[in-house]
């Protein structure tokens, strides 16, 4: 399974294992939370210096899902680089490559907590953006329906009758999702921790990611040991 | 001939003691550059290592005279307390402080500026003190280094980082002598050379070993367990010894089984005989009660890990119990050594074996001590992500030159042969990262200005002193009461908290808490008045086998009977022989069995831990190629149990040692172990910080896992430093696949296959074993592709 399909405010999305999503009757590929830049940022704040590989790493994955659903529009959801001084610190290859992936389609990154104001890059720039029933955003709102962010990198685990499996998950119910961090150097919150435990109500459910795409509840009813799965698409 | 001044002999006289003839010989031969001393607790080790200073100090001396450094804080501050004594009686104007992890930073600051004549340290407060860019006034007028516990030190990077910090603090003082205190081993030699600046001679002075220790198995009236390690069995025993005797100590081999013993020993300890619990998981607090306790001779016995191993003098111990199997005949002797004080008794140990296995494993170690059979391995070159550590502590202290910094290095026994080549790969991956794709080249770490490395930025010094050392304190959670300023209890470490629902309880301290949830980094709990704790353990570090006492068990499994044996255990043996086989020497058993839903096998190689760890790893790959979905695996040293969603119906092929070696560069890539060895060689290295200025970065999605730098760095950079570090830290640590190939060769193709139709009483323990590795192959996709249908058929959907 390479991806869910799920309906969020009667639209109906693909919530892909590489921890993208498409929108296959607006042909909207969105991915979060990319945070291209970490290494060098850590390097200039900190001094520890990490194999700076991510942006190669990040870009690779993104050409991929790029290649193979060919998006009439592409949807950074914030956080797209680690913070501002990041976005020049990328190597002429790698703005090159931004700008290959930008060629016959609609860019729009969308401001996020780590890079908020316009990049030199090309693309548009929005705080929000608004297709049809849908409205993209970095940090969810709390009312918003039909509202899709990022930000928070869900991780949800799943307790299987041998052990647990914990992975970055999209966390969604039928009117908000979060999507998980597309970026390679992110790390996940899971979803037991407030404010994610609190954000959503009981039939909040989850779209692990990784090897493949699985839908879960996020809270198993509790008289049957076993939550309800379902499989899709 | 006597080279003690008049105050000090007659100090002696006064007492009505003598010295130690090693005592005067460490003191005749004072101005060699280096001495190891050789002597068993109790020996006067310590006052041997001290009285050449005391001689010295009898006359005026400006400043620092003698380091003191010791592998524990404890330590340190217990040597405080005992060199006080003799320095008040002889009447001498020496000042002795302690500096540690623990002292205020106002007496630290005090220490830079005004240092003692004695200084009593640990290895990470000493290359914490090379940092500073005052280090050659803080060191100016030292004369002596006194490295107490050796062999303990020696054993691990903690050495490493000490004799490196040596080689630095003999740059700074030229005529600094190094003596070393060390208790029995097997190869002293190995050690001297580790001490000794090369190509300085180091005479190793031995003292007189003492009469044999009293050593024998306790006998119980009830018999062992099949399995498990919490010697319940024999509480009333233990119970009966510790009346019978003054102070006792009960040494475990885990932190987890202290626990279990202790909360058990109390439920038992009907007329109160006062005991405490000591391990490395409790707060300070709680040991320190404990260490005063037993200092005031308040407690008849205390329940303790290795925490307790060290040369801490802790008054009138006659007994020493070891429960469970002591795993390593060295250890066990030093450990015996805690007993009695008095050089001249012997000292008195009775080992309590926690299961039927342990019984064999506790003869064969009892006959090791009496033929005087201690083991130990030789450790190899000095690692390089604890040279990396020792590069950014140097430019901490100030610009240097590369070439300097390589002599000096290759002045430690460990670094003798240390090439330039890997010495300038070190210095390149602590300037740049050393990254084949070259970035970073505003942000280095190291410049070069005028042929002199410095910081770039000098306020990076915090950080890289805030993450000093080479102990590797896997993630641990404080715990704590439940309430404002709850009390603190100790630590767990994160994995096993991260298995805890709410209410779930478990042992602490000997006591039973009930787990409330995770505030910030602390577990919160609260006091539960159950008498069983719900979850049993909590992990700790748990002892290999050594090789010798592997191969003495696998002969004794060989004998028609064993008369040596209690019955019950020589009864346990026949069962095995009887539904199963015993292992021999020349052959491998093999053992395949359904248990708790699963297919397990059970391979009886005896090849030691890490070898079986490397079995399991190829074994797993093996399997995961042919669709088996292993799970995971336990190694002990004389087994590998692995379990899976599929039966093994013929293991011989898995065997075949041309695919096992195949097996292993391809393998060496993505598992488990490696990630481990990264994390552990990267934090050492600098490469990621266990310490950030600003506490814990708020969120935890700004933080991401070690093993996603492993993974980038091995797809990216397959010849990076770190990675080849990870690699030669592997093949000796965990890897060890020599001795898997020594094991083939043996079996030669003899596979004893026995399929069972439940677990085999050999295999038994092994269930209880700590230190899984999961595989996360296509089992965790079965796995959820399993959960889904039964979830599915539950819905009465299919």
């Amino acid at each position: 399974m390479s991806s869910v399909a799920l309906t969020l405010e009667g639209e109906t999305i693909n919530a892909r294992a590489s921890g993208a999503l498409f929108w296959p009757a607006r042909s909207v590929l969105c991915v979060s939370d990319l945070h291209l830049g970490r290494s060098e940022r850590i390097a200039r704040e900190g001094g520890h210096i990490i194999p700076p590989y991510e942006n190669t790493d990040t870009l690779q994955r993104l050409e991929d899902e790029i290649r193979a659903l060919s998006p009439a529009t592409i949807i950074c959801l914030g956080d797209s680089f680690d913070d501002l001084a990041a976005t020049k610190s990328l190597t002429e290859i790698e703005t090159d490559w931004i700008t290959r992936l930008q060629a016959g389609c609609e860019w729009i990154w969308i401001e996020g907590n780590h890079d908020p104001a316009p990049l030199d890059l090309g693309g548009t720039h929005r705080e929000t953006l608004r297709i049809g029933a849908l409205t993209f955003r970095h940090i969810a709102d709390g009312q918003t329906t039909g509202e899709i962010s990022g930000h928070y990198h869900p991780k949800a685990s799943i307790q299987t009758r041998s052990r647990t499996v914990s992975r970055a998950c999209f966390l969604f119910d039928t009117s908000r999702l979060i999507m998980p961090a597309f970026g390679t150097y992110t790390g996940g919150m899971k979803t037991s921790k407030p404010p994610l435990s609190t954000m959503f109500g009981k039939d909040a459910q989850v779209v692990l990611t990784g090897k493949s795409a699985r839908r879960f509840d996020l809270h198993p009813s509790k008289r049957s040991s076993k939550p309800a799965a379902s499989r899709s698409g | 001939m006597n080279h003690l001044p008049p105050q000090i002999a007659d100090w002696f006289t006064a007492k009505g003691w003598s010295p130690h003839p090693h005592q005067l010989d460490l003191l005749a031969q004072k101005d060699l550059p280096a001495q190891l001393l050789i002597a068993p607790t109790g020996g006067g080790k310590t006052l041997a290592g001290f009285l050449p200073t005391l001689t010295e100090l009898t006359e005026q001396h400006t400043g620092l005279h003698t380091l003191y450094i010791s592998p524990l804080k404890a330590l340190a501050a217990d040597i405080g307390r005992n060199l006080q004594t003799p320095i008040d009686e002889i009447g001498l104007n020496i000042r002795v402080e302690d500096r540690t992890g623990d002292t205020s930073a106002t007496k630290k600051k005090r220490q830079r500026a005004d240092p003692p004549h004695i200084l009593l340290t640990t290895p990470e407060s000493l290359a914490l003190l090379l940092s500073y860019e005052d280090a050659p006034h803080i060191f100016k007028g030292l004369q002596r280094v006194i490295v107490d516990e050796i062999h303990a030190l020696a054993e691990s990077k903690r050495g490493d980082q000490l004799f490196l910090a040596l080689s630095r603090l003999q740059t700074l003082c030229p005529n600094l002598r190094r003596v070393g205190l060390s208790a029995t081993v097997d190869d002293p030699k190995a050690i001297a050379q580790l001490l000794a600046k090369n190509p300085d001679p180091c005479p190793i002075l031995h003292a007189d070993p003492g009469p044999k220790p009293f050593i024998r198995m306790l006998g119980t009236e009830v018999a062992p367990p099949w399995s498990g390690g919490g010697a319940k069995f024999s509480i009333e025993a233990v119970l009966d010894q510790v009346r019978n005797h003054r102070t006792t100590l009960i040494f475990h081999n885990t932190r987890a089984q202290a626990e279990i013993f202790f909360h058990n020993l109390w439920l038992q300890n009907h007329e109160a005989l006062p005991i405490g619990i000591h391990h490395g998981s409790l707060s300070r607090e709680q040991r320190e009660r404990v260490e005063s306790a037993m200092i005031n001779g308040e407690l008849r016995a205390i329940v303790c890990t290795g925490s307790l191993d060290l040369g801490i003098d802790w008054g009138d111990v006659d007994l020493v119990i070891q429960i469970g199997a002591p795993k390593n005949v060295k250890r066990l002797v030093q450990r015996i050594g805690r007993a009695n004080h008095r050089y001249n008794t012997p000292s008195k140990a009775l080992l309590v074996p926690a299961n039927r296995f342990e019984v064999v494993e506790c003869i064969a170690a009892l006959d090791a001590v009496k033929e005087n059979d201690l083991d130990g391995d030789p450790r190899g070159p000095g690692p390089l992500d604890v040279l990396c550590q020792h590069i950014l502590i140097r430019a901490c202290s100030g610009p240097f030159l590369a070439d300097e910094l390589y002599q000096e290095v290759k002045t430690c026994g460990a670094y003798t042969d240390l090439t330039r080549v890997d010495f300038d790969r070190c210095l390149d991956f602590t300037a740049t990262g050393g990254y084949a794709l070259r970035a970073y080249d505003q942000w280095k770490r190291l410049i070069n200005r005028d042929g002199h490395w410095h910081l770039r930025d000098p306020r990076s010094t915090q950080r890289i002193r805030m993450n000093i050392g080479t102990i590797q304190d896997r993630d641990l959670l404080k715990v704590r009461l439940r309430g404002r300023g709850g009390r603190p209890l100790g630590e767990v470490e994160e994995s096993f908290a991260a298995g805890l629902n709410q209410g779930d309880t478990f042992l602490i301290g000997g006591q039973i808490v009930a787990y409330e949830g995770l505030r910030e980094m602390t577990v919160e709990v609260s006091r539960n008045a159950a008498k069983k704790p719900k979850i049993a353990v909590f992990g700790g570090t748990k002892f290999a086998t050594s090789t010798k006492l592997s191969h003495r068990i696998l002969r004794m499994f060989q004998q028609k009977a064993w008369s040596d044996l209690p019955a019950h255990t020589a009864a346990w043996l026949h069962l095995q022989r009887q539904v199963s086989q015993l292992p021999e020497p020349n052959r491998l058993l093999v053992e395949t069995f359904p248990y708790d839903g699963n297919h397990h096998l059970c391979a009886y190689g005896f090849a030691g831990k890490n070898a079986q760890q490397t079995l399991g790893l190829l074994l797993t790959k093996r399997m995961e190629e042919a669709g088996l979905h292993p799970l995971g695996f336990v190694s002990t040293d004389y087994a590998t149990l692995i379990w899976g969603l599929d039966p093994v119906t013929d293991p011989a092929p898995l065997f075949d040692p041309a695919s096992l070696k195949d097996g292993l560069d391809g393998w060496l890539a993505g598992n488990a172990v490696m990630k481990r060895t990264f994390r552990t060689s990267a934090t050492i290295a600098g490469l990621i910080e266990r310490n950030l200025p600003s506490k814990r970065k708020t969120g935890r999605q700004a933080t991401f896992s070690s093993d996603i730098l492993y993974d980038t760095l091995h797809k990216y950079d397959p010849d990076h430093l770190m990675l080849d570090i990870t690699h030669r830290e592997a093949m000796k640590g965990l890897v060890d696949f020599n001795r898997i190939e020594e094991m083939l060769t043996r079996i030669d193709g003899r596979i004893d296959h026995v399929t069972l139709d439940r677990v085999s009483p050999l295999s038994a323990p092994m269930f209880l074993e700590i230190g899984k590795v999961p595989i996360h192959g296509s089992a965790d996709e079965a796995l959820l592709d399993r959960y889904e249908d039964a979830a599915l058929q539950e819905a009465g959907i299919t």
